[in-house]
């Protein structure tokens, strides 16, 4: 089961948490804190996994963007460095070569793609195709659901004229 | 471009947005972004804080303005600030009807709740509206805050609803009732235990996601029980092999794996099915044979399926030929030159030597390399496989190993666990006591204080008993050495306390024992440990009584002592200390220096701390003085029944003759029924409660027993007496070793004991594999003779064993055979192939070494182009570019973000990181 999301810049800013997992506020900025301190300075070519308080913390790094995620040490490390992968693809998918900024600017949208991928702490989704679908049917919603609400208050703006 | 930059910024005043966001929250962004230190990052979140508070509870905040408000607490809370005040809104966004908004709302309270969080209730009436929607996409956002923040408690509430969503027509909203369900599981398992006919039913769901959904519950189920599940082996394995065979949509391709991800669920269920269950392994065999000859080893998903394959394999009932294969994988992963894969190779090594443990002689080598390794995860995890083939033979090669790593690390967590490995290994295989007390000290020097408190009690109970058996020499010299070896350990600086109290406990006990140092000099080193550590009083009590025990001893000998200038001021100092403990030692000390020789050989007598202490429970010391107070006219004992009988009927009698007296009555006697010994005193002589005060009765006890003047120390159960005296004398007994030691009821010096005599016959078998070991080291090899001796005490002796199993094959045979036994492990041949393997490997394998130097990211990147062809996206593109622009095919699309970014006059992180507008594959 992975027990949180952690995606951390070069610079240990944050720039996405989601916690499967109780973690207190406090514990939360603990464990970011340790593992800013433990990943960042590792070596490219260092393996992509970090043992921590028991736990494994599998990690990789894209351009500037640290994508972590901390799996119960039974689970397959493997398979964890490919749900990042995937993860990072299916962004790729929606934002059209995502960079950082598209995640620092549009985090929820990236905590809604995640939200189709991972449930509960686990992989939910493994075909990126339904779950671009899943995302895009929600954002045309939002759009028609836009359209609507405007083309509304212009109907009630002209019958008050 | 930073002139560009600041044009883009002038042209940006004013405009919104193009990410949706407002003005205000992308300055925020940047502000952030550019903040020069921590301190300026908080000073800026603090503003923002306090102005979100001010508008969030103005009245008629638009709903917009509310969401973005909201998003703005989700990135506030995301650095780690309380935006506890905002809850609330959050709560009221997911009542809103635009779906939006709602999801806006879900999203939040979903990151900001737990799921005891006392806001939860408030969301319940919603959530359970929302779950019977018409839209779909309401149905979802409602399950996935159900998976976040239900609780045990409210489980009822909503699970009628959920379970009929599992017959939902979309199968996105199938999905996620199961996630919803399993998720209650996880809480409660009670709640849903009525369902597992419905998760099996949709196992059986049309829509793949669904079924891989259930796969996931399943997991955790039958990790709780078995048996229910035993029957589905036939179908997962039927699904697995659908996947296997491509029979899944393509969408679940991933990287021209088939449905990867399914897979591996699945193998890890068929792990518990089959483990220890020798008929539905074998339906199994099939279909993981099939997949170990199918799956792709260049590609990462590829080698992941393939180590959760060996995992099953070495989980269920074991087929040799499969096995086989498993050896055959686990061998690639060691020689790959990828660090991901050497660490899965380490893992299910130490898997397969669970099974067969001969396999590990093959890789010794590879390990030992991994063993060196700069990456810290990596050595880490070869140390696990070292502590699981720890063996008697080569203990003491691989505690080395650990002590030197844990000296090297400062991670608490990983320092205790390791040690206590070490401390487990050494009592279990220690070769011998001295081995054993060395091992332990440079632990304690180590770890210190992270080693538990009964290690140390551990250590001195062996050293005080020896080797258990009558060898008085052997014990004597054991200690004498060990006393040497303490003394040494104290000319290093900054030792942990806990270390100096086992020092200090065996300087007192058998610093002078042997005679090689004076009295004078061992309690000068003494003082020296309490200079150290100015605060400790635990170690000062340790220190006080080793004083106490030399002075003793040496007064005992006929010897004055006259004690050193620091020592007669550090003892003084202790008379005001605020530690009655310490005090009291003090005083017993000052106490026990008065008095004459004969006393003090018997209170405290040499080498007598492992010696059972006997009570005389019958007090019969008492005795005359019982009777003399009888004889003056007191009143006989009543036991404490008796009273209570007699008390129900003389309730009013005693009253009145207690009357002012009540307490005297009465005190004495309940107190005492606490500690041992006073109880005893209770019942067993009858003298009048009235009396005497029964402190009295104790503290002249403690006269009797100490002052040799009273006459009822007879002779023979003087030394008894004495005994309990020093007992009594020395404190609560948790301060002093000598009463602990014996009272410990641990069995270590125990499983010592059995080591060490199995160490006797360890040792011969070692001598007999000692010669081969010698001559390993001489033929000069390309790998370096140091490795190939750690290979040899590693594996060497331990191939030794594994051979030592079949002697008696080996005697029928003759020599002739046991020629070719030794060069299986790291002889002389056997060094001759690894190093070719190696060459051979870096020749055969070009894919992963070739490229190594670059970037790791552009290597594993250069994987994914060669596999994924399928997709069509931008990311293709990215790959098709090849890795000669960093910004990809799509410059436009990157210059484009640049451009729109700089329009908003956005740069998050100022000069600091130039990576923010490179795509994340780039």
């Amino acid at each position: 089961m992975i027990r949180f999301v952690l995606l951390i810049s070069r610079q240990g800013k944050v720039r996405l948490t989601k916690w499967y997992s109780p973690y207190t506020q406090k514990e939360r900025l603990k464990a970011i804190r340790e593992l800013s301190a433990l990943i960042l300075p590792r070596g490219p070519k260092l393996c992509n996994f970090v043992e921590w308080k028991g736990l494994k913390v599998v990690y990789k790094r894209y351009a500037s963007l640290y994508f972590c995620i901390c799996v119960d040490s039974e689970d397959n490390e493997l398979d964890g460095l490919e749900v990042i992968h995937h993860y990072v693809q299916v962004l790729d998918r929606y934002f059209g070569n995502v960079c950082e900024l598209d995640l620092i600017f549009n985090f929820h949208k990236a905590y809604f793609i995640l939200d189709e991928i991972l449930i509960a702490g686990e992989l939910q989704e493994s075909s990126k195709k339904s779950v671009s679908r899943v995302i895009s049917a929600q954002d045309t919603l939002v759009e028609n659901a836009k359209e609507q609400a405007s083309s509304l208050s212009n109907m009630i703006a002209q019958a008050t004229k | 471009m930073e002139q560009l930059k600041t044009i883009g910024r002038e042209l940006a005043m004013g405009s919104q947005g193009v990410w949706g966001s407002s003005k205000e929250f992308l300055e925020l962004v940047k502000t952030i972004g550019e903040a020069k230190s921590k301190a300026e990052e908080e000073r800026i979140v603090l503003a923002e804080i306090e102005s979100l508070k001010r508008r969030i509870q103005e009245p008629d905040v638009p709903r917009k303005k509310m969401k973005e408000y909201i998003m703005r607490l989700v990135y506030v809370e995301m650095l780690g600030h309380d935006a506890s005040f905002g809850y609330i809104h959050a709560v009221k966004m997911t009542h809103d009807d635009n779906l939006l908004l709602k999801r806006s709302g879900y999203l939040a309270v979903t990151l900001f709740l737990n799921e005891d969080h006392d806001l939860i209730i408030l969301i319940i009436n919603t959530i359970q509206k929302d779950l019977k929607s018409d839209n779909y996409l309401v149905c979802c956002a409602a399950l996935t805050a159900v998976c976040r923040l239900i609780n045990e408690e409210t489980i009822p509430a909503v699970l009628p609803q959920i379970v009929e969503l599992l017959n939902h027509q979309k199968e996105l909203v199938r999905k996620k009732a199961v996630m919803a369900l399993h998720r209650f599981f996880q809480r409660s398992p009670s709640t849903v235990s009525h369902l597992f006919p419905a998760f099996q039913e949709r196992l059986c769901d049309r829509d793949p996601s669904v079924m891989s959904a259930v796969l996931c519950a399943l997991y955790d189920m039958i990790l709780v029980n078995v048996k229910p599940f035993k029957h589905l082996v036939a179908s997962l394995v039927s699904i697995l092999k659908q996947a296997v065979e491509h029979r899944l949509p393509k969408s679940y391709d991933y990287h021209r794996t088939p449905a990867p991800f399914v897979q591996i669920k699945l193998l890890k269920i068929l792990a518990l099915l089959g483990t220890g269950d020798k008929a539905a392994s074998e339906n199994m065999f099939n279909v993981l044979g099939d997949i170990l000859k199918r799956s792709d080893s260049t590609s990462n998903i590829g080698n992941a399926i393939l180590y959760e394959c060996v995992r099953t394999l070495t989980s269920i009932y074991t087929n040799p030929r499969l096995l086989q294969n498993a050896a055959e994988i686990t061998a690639k992963f060691l020689k790959s030159d990828s660090h991901n894969l050497k660490y899965m190779g380490i893992d299910a090594l130490g898997r397969l030597i669970k099974i067969t443990p001969e396999c590990a002689e093959n890789h010794q080598l590879a390990v030992i390399d991994c063993l060196e390794d700069p990456d810290d995860t990596l050595k880490r995890k070869t140390l696990d496989l070292l502590y699981k083939m720890t063996k008697a033979n080569n203990v003491e090669v691989i505690v080395e190993r650990m002590v030197e790593y844990i000296r090297n690390i400062s991670d608490n967590h990983y320092k205790t666990e390791i040690s206590s490995r070490v401390i487990e290994l050494a009592e279990r295989y220690a070769p011998s006591n001295q081995w054993f007390i060395q091992t332990m000290n440079q632990v304690f020097e180590i770890a210190g204080d992270l080693v538990p408190q009964k290690v140390a009690h551990d250590l001195m109970r062996l050293i005080a008993e020896g080797a258990g058996e009558e060898d008085e020499d052997a014990d004597s010299h054991l200690r004498s050495s060990a006393v040497q070896a303490y003394l040494q350990i104290l000319k290093e600086p900054k030792l942990p306390s806990i270390l100096l109290q086992v020092i200090s406990w065996v300087l007192g006990e058998y610093g002078i024992a042997d005679g090689s140092h004076s009295a004078e000099f061992i309690i000068g080193k003494l003082c020296d440990i309490v200079a150290t550590r100015p605060g400790d009083d635990k170690l000062k009590g340790y220190v006080v009584s080793a004083i106490t025990k030399i002075c003793a001893f040496e007064k005992a000998a006929g010897q004055t002592v006259d004690l050193i200038p620091e020592c007669v001021s550090f003892i003084e100092e202790l008379y005001a200390s605020h530690s009655t403990d310490l005090q009291q030692r003090v005083y017993e000390f000052h106490a026990v220096l008065k008095l004459d020789r004969d006393t003090l050989a018997s209170i405290l007598p040499m080498d007598a701390s492992c010696e059972d202490i006997e009570v005389d429970k019958d007090l019969s010391f008492l005795n005359s003085f019982v009777e003399s107070a009888l004889a003056n006219g007191s009143r006989p004992y009543l036991s404490d029944n008796e009273r209570r009988g007699m008390g129900a009927m003389t309730t009013l009698a005693s009253n009145n003759d207690a009357g002012t007296s009540s307490l005297l009555r009465f005190q004495p006697y309940e107190k005492p029924s606490i500690p041992e010994p006073a109880a005893a005193l209770v019942t067993a002589s009858h003298y009048s409660q009235d009396a005497i005060d029964q402190h009295d009765i104790y503290s002249s006890a403690i006269t009797v027993s100490t002052s040799s003047k009273a006459p009822e120390s007879s002779s023979n159960d003087g030394t008894r007496l004495k005994l309990e005296g020093v007992q009594k004398k020395w404190g609560r007994p948790t301060y002093t070793p000598e009463a602990q030691v014996p009272k410990n009821p641990i069995n270590i010096s125990d499983s010592v004991k059995v080591s060490s005599s199995a160490a006797g016959k360890e040792a011969s078998s070692r001598n007999s594999s000692a010669p081969p070991y010698t001559e390993r080291k001489q033929p000069p090899q390309e790998i370096s003779a140091e490795k190939k001796k750690l290979a040899a005490s590693l594996f060497g002796s331990k191939a030794g064993d594994t051979k030592a199993k079949p002697a008696a094959k080996l005697q029928q045979n003759g020599t002739s055979k046991k020629a070719p036994a030794k060069p299986t492990s790291p002889p002389p041949p056997a060094p001759a192939p690894p190093p070719a393997d190696l060459l051979d490997l870096s020749d055969s394998l070009p894919q992963t070494p070739s490229v190594d130097p670059v970037d790791q990211l552009a290597d594993l990147i250069s994987v994914d182009s060669s596999a994924a062809t399928s997709t069509t996206s931008l990311v293709e593109q990215v790959f098709d570019a090849g890795k000669v622009a960093t910004k990809g095919p799509s410059p436009q699309a990157s210059l484009q973000k640049d451009a729109v970014s700089r329009q908003v006059g956005v740069t998050p992180s100022g000069g600091t990181n130039p990576d923010l507008f490179k795509d994340l594959f780039g």
